[in-house]
């Protein structure tokens, strides 16, 4: 591990402090149903469509956990490099709410199904490994809407029983830029194993983070602060700046900083406090006499392991050592599964002859601006890999320049048209007949005599002016090399 | 023929079977005495009306092949009942009609079987005399203002009282056992994951168990085989091999070895029970089986045990009935006030008390000490009984360390209350099945039970065992009809 050069600090007066940050994040199960019952758990449904008795919690009603949600969490962990536990217990976590119909939640306290764990972030100065702490199995709550009515309270239940992994870091983070980081690198491995889809616009990544400071250098942690339930990378970044901040005033004015549960108002930019540790609920947590410890074997983990897809920091690796990337183009391919898809299917449908650098240069440049302009993800690209690949070889065969490629993918945008048909249409294949190139330069020539004399006697800028013309007689077809040897010949 | 109500199930349904008998006539004659019989307060929902339209259904198309073709029978209100009101003996769910069917109840049905209404119990089942109930006490047909046992007396004393033919009960620390030896009738505890909890209102839920209450041992062993199955919605309900335990049943127990626990001969017992108890050792061997003297250690922490795990699980269980969803609600200023007033109002004086009894125990600082260690315990007991059962097949007992009391004896003093299920307890604790069988009489007349306690999963041995003593016993249980005026 390098040491980090571009350090977060914090500085008063004489004093430098350094924030230590750990994340409890809550990722939603990629699953059809519930962790602990068989209704849909589908976004963006009608208010209370997808409830079912257990979930509503009726009486005499039973949890009956979902094998394919223990799939996932597995899965998870094992993408995170984390110790899989064969045993583990749901406990019930008890406290009132109106959208908590059980009036506990089910989770895992003592014994959760995944333990410890480590993911690598790519730093811009070196590697950073962050500790996983472990990752636990739960239930979420239905949703309370308060602003819907003066007086009144709606709940939803259809987000009621969803299964969530909540992934405990170890406070190894130190910035908000690694927490950025750190959070793009989880979303990532997620998705590529299917196990959570990341969006935190629907709420399903959403995180507490856990925030102290302490003078730099010292080896004791200070009094943390959690601040609940923050849904973007963003608004992460502003609550940590803010709270490290606050945190620092308390103790440059001699005070202590009191361990509490805040909250990130996003309009004010600033945490509040929300209960202090006095007021913190006592959960009551004890194994749910409804459910019988979960108990995997062996065999099971391992059928889980032979199916986990290569996940980004392989596929780095590869690309680096198969494509001759730089680290810095692997991580970028890497970073989103579908990029990743769509740059190795550009790879493949290249053919033998392929060109690498340029598919990579196409890719992060003029598909990526295209796709920031729309604000689409790869996924809905308007070029396939397919059509983007025949236009890189189309490329790298001399049929077109690159100056010709960039109408051509513009016209490929609309309706995804196969770039070979556009071109043929357009007629802009690249002029490389060499006789007809010569004749071309001799006109050119001809007609320039006093130039030409000029660039003979040493003007060597005029060279431009001769390409520039032969270029434009070409109607921009010429293939610019060809002009290039024949003019220097010729003059 | 005799008169119907008077016949045992297997009787009614020989009867039925050999077309001796309508499924109609039987239904008019167990709703005729229902009817007659609002003073035992058994019923806390009648559904004769419909009962006896689904008697006339069925026989227009009788199937004989089922267990129990067109036999009416009236269940515990704590199984909910599709489209008919479950209240668990509790204001909270006054108000309550469940859109589903618990799976034990539905067994019953697919077997052919009619529902006659819902029975009292004890406010969710807590409780060991019925005085719990919102919907009053249950006398016990024995004799007037005596309790039927609880929780489930309103069970208890509708078969007692030939309310019913066979009934169902639920079982958390003695619910069945008890009020059956109250009443002088049969009740059997299954093993814990015999039959499944779906669909019942929740107690205690790593104790609770539905099981059959009959007139004899037979009909229980019948109904057992009906109501006890796997079932994937509930997952602690465990496959295993499943007897047909009324055609399985033998009297025939020679060589048996039943072991007699020196701990249950607690201080301060009663000499008719001592008395009881040793008759029953006389029957054991009368019958041709052994008896070995035992020892189960801890059996004296089962009680401080019990009522640290069930009021713990009970807390929790019972945190959904907050007015939000369903069943009552209190008007309250505000989401904090309407929980207060909602279960200050919707649960009784005995269920409050569980309730913080639970929560306190659970509580962050005193978890270790109390729920943690009545876990230790717990595991100690089981342990107790698997040591037993190296060496005897099946362990004999008194099923209560009284006869049936008085109404109001004993209700102000929690303690002395829960000194009932002294001899129960344990066999919840550990999941194994128990049953009672009525064995005598105390010197009042009343009725006086005995236990017996099984390996997990061998309700054949303990039914066998119970039929055999059953013969010998010829216990006769003294029915006046004190309340039909």
């Amino acid at each position: 591990m390098s040491k980090n050069k571009s350090e977060y600090l914090i500085s008063r007066k004489d004093n430098q402090y350094e924030v230590i940050i750990g994340l409890e994040v809550h990722a939603q199960v990629t699953s059809e149903s519930k962790l602990f019952s068989t209704s849909s758990t589908k976004f963006g449904a009608e208010p209370n469509t997808q409830v079912s008795l257990v979930d509503a919690a009726f009486p005499g009603m039973l949890p009956v956990i979902n094998e394919f949600c223990v799939k996932q969490a597995i899965k998870t962990g094992i993408g995170l490099n984390a110790k899989i536990n064969k045993r583990s217990v749901f406990d019930r976590k008890n406290y009132f709410y109106a959208d908590l119909p059980q009036g506990y939640q089910i989770s895992q306290f003592k014994d959760p199904i995944v333990g410890e764990g480590n993911v690598i972030l790519d730093m811009p100065d070196g590697q950073k490994e962050v500790g996983i702490e472990r990752l636990h199995l739960e239930q979420d709550a239905g949703k309370s809407i308060h602003d819907l009515d003066p007086q009144n309270t709606f709940v939803d239940l259809n987000r009621s029983g969803v299964a969530l992994m909540e992934i405990v870091s170890k406070p190894d983070l130190r910035s908000p830029e690694e927490v950025s980081v750190y959070i793009k690198k989880l979303r990532s491995i997620m998705r590529y194993l299917g196990t959570c889809d990341g969006n935190m616009q629907e709420g399903s990544l959403r995180a507490d983070v856990n925030v102290s400071v302490r003078i730099k250098g010292s080896k004791d942690l200070g009094t943390r602060c959690e601040i609940k339930n923050v849904n973007s990378i963003k608004f992460m970044q502003m609550a940590i700046e803010y709270e490290a901040n606050r945190q620092v005033d308390l103790i440059e004015e001699g005070n202590s900083i009191d361990q509490e549960t805040r909250l990130f108002d996003t309009k004010k930019n600033e945490t509040r406090s929300m209960r202090s540790k006095e007021d913190a609920h006592d959960y009551r947590y004890f194994p749910d006499p409804d459910l019988l410890p979960l108990e995997v074997s062996d065999e099971f983990i391992n059928k889980l392991k032979s199916d986990i897809p290569e996940l980004p920091d392989d596929k780095k690796k590869r690309f680096i050592d198969e494509f001759k990337l730089s680290p810095y183009e692997a991580n970028i391919l890497v970073s989103d599964i579908d990029t990743a898809k769509y740059f190795e299917e550009v790879v493949a449908k290249m053919g033998k002859n392929k060109d690498i650098k340029l598919a990579v240069n196409w890719i992060t440049g003029e598909l990526f601006a295209v796709l920031n302009s729309r604000n689409i993800e790869i996924s809905q690209s308007p070029i396939s890999a397919k059509n983007l690949a025949i236009l890189i070889n189309l490329i790298k065969n001399g049929t077109i320049s690159g100056k010709i490629a960039k109408t051509v993918f513009e016209l490929m945008m609309d309706g995804n048209k196969d770039p070979q048909k556009i071109v043929e249409e357009k007629g802009l294949k690249q002029q490389s007949d060499p006789k007809a190139l010569e004749a071309l330069i001799d006109k050119i020539i001809n007609d320039n005599r006093e130039k030409a004399v000029e660039y003979k006697q040493g003007k060597e800028k005029l060279f431009g002016f001769f390409v520039g013309q032969a270029m434009k007689a070409s109607g921009g077809k010429a293939n610019p090399q060809l002009i290039n040897e024949i003019l220097k010949k010729k003059l | 023929m005799s008169e119907i109500t008077k016949q045992s199930l297997s009787e009614l349904v020989k009867n039925i079977k050999n077309k001796k008998i309508s499924s109609e006539e039987i239904t008019k004659a167990f709703v005729n005495r229902s009817k007659k019989s609002k003073g035992l307060n058994t019923y806390i929902t009648e559904d004769y009306s419909s009962a006896l339209d689904k008697a006339k259904k069925f026989d227009q198309n009788p199937n004989l092949d089922l267990k129990l073709p067109g036999i009416p029978i009236a269940v515990k209100d704590l199984f909910c009942t599709k489209d008919i009101r479950t209240t668990a003996g509790s204001k909270i769910l006054n108000n309550f009609v469940p859109t589903y069917e618990s799976t034990v109840t539905q067994n019953i049905w697919n077997e052919g079987a009619i529902l006659l209404g819902k029975l009292n119990c004890d406010e969710f089942a807590m409780g060991s005399s019925n005085e719990t109930s919102f919907f009053g006490n249950v006398q016990n047909p024995i004799d007037k203002n005596l309790v039927p046992g609880g929780s489930s007396g309103g069970s208890a004393s509708a078969i007692a009282g030939q309310l019913t033919p066979i009934t169902i009960g639920t079982d958390t620390g003695g619910s069945i056992r008890q009020p059956a030896s109250f009443t002088g009738t049969v009740g059997l505890k299954p093993t814990y994951g015999s039959c499944s909890r779906y669909g019942i209102v929740a107690f205690a839920s790593s104790l609770d168990q539905a099981g059959p209450m009959a007139q004899n041992v037979k009909d229980c062993a019948l109904l057992q085989e009906v109501i006890s199955s796997y079932d994937s919605k509930d997952s602690t309900s465990i496959n295993f091999k499943r007897n047909e335990y009324s055609k399985e049943l033998t009297n025939n127990i020679k060589g048996k070895k039943i072991g007699i626990p020196k701990e249950y001969r607690v201080d301060g017992m009663p000499k008719e029970i001592e008395d009881l108890w040793q008759k029953g050792i006389n029957y054991i061997k009368d019958c041709g089986a052994e008896v070995i003297d035992i020892s189960l250690p801890h059996t004296s922490y089962a009680l401080p045990t019990y009522y640290i795990v069930a009021p713990a699980e009970a807390s929790s269980n019972l945190a959904r009935y907050d007015g939000v969803k369903y069943g009552f609600r209190a008007k309250g200023e505000n989401l904090i006030d309407m929980y207060e007033k909602t279960r200050s109002e919707g649960f009784g004086a005995e269920v409050q008390r569980r309730i913080m009894i639970g929560t306190y125990v659970l509580s962050s600082g005193y978890y270790d000490a109390y729920y943690l260690k009545a876990q230790k315990v717990r595991k100690l007991i089981k342990n107790d009984f698997d040591e037993a059962y190296k060496k005897v097949d099946a362990i004999l007992t008194p099923s209560t360390p009284s006869a049936a009391f008085k109404i109001g004896e004993k209700k102000d003093d929690p303690v002395s209350m829960y000194l009932n299920d002294i001899f129960t307890v344990p066999v919840n604790l550990a999941g194994l099945p128990g049953i009672s069988i009525p064995a005598g009489h105390d010197s009042k007349g009343y009725p006086l039970g005995l236990q017996i306690i099984g390996k997990a999963f061998d309700e054949q041995n303990i039914l066998n065992i119970a039929y055999a003593m059953e013969e010998k016993i010829d216990f006769k249980n003294k029915i006046t009809d004190w309340w039909i005026k």
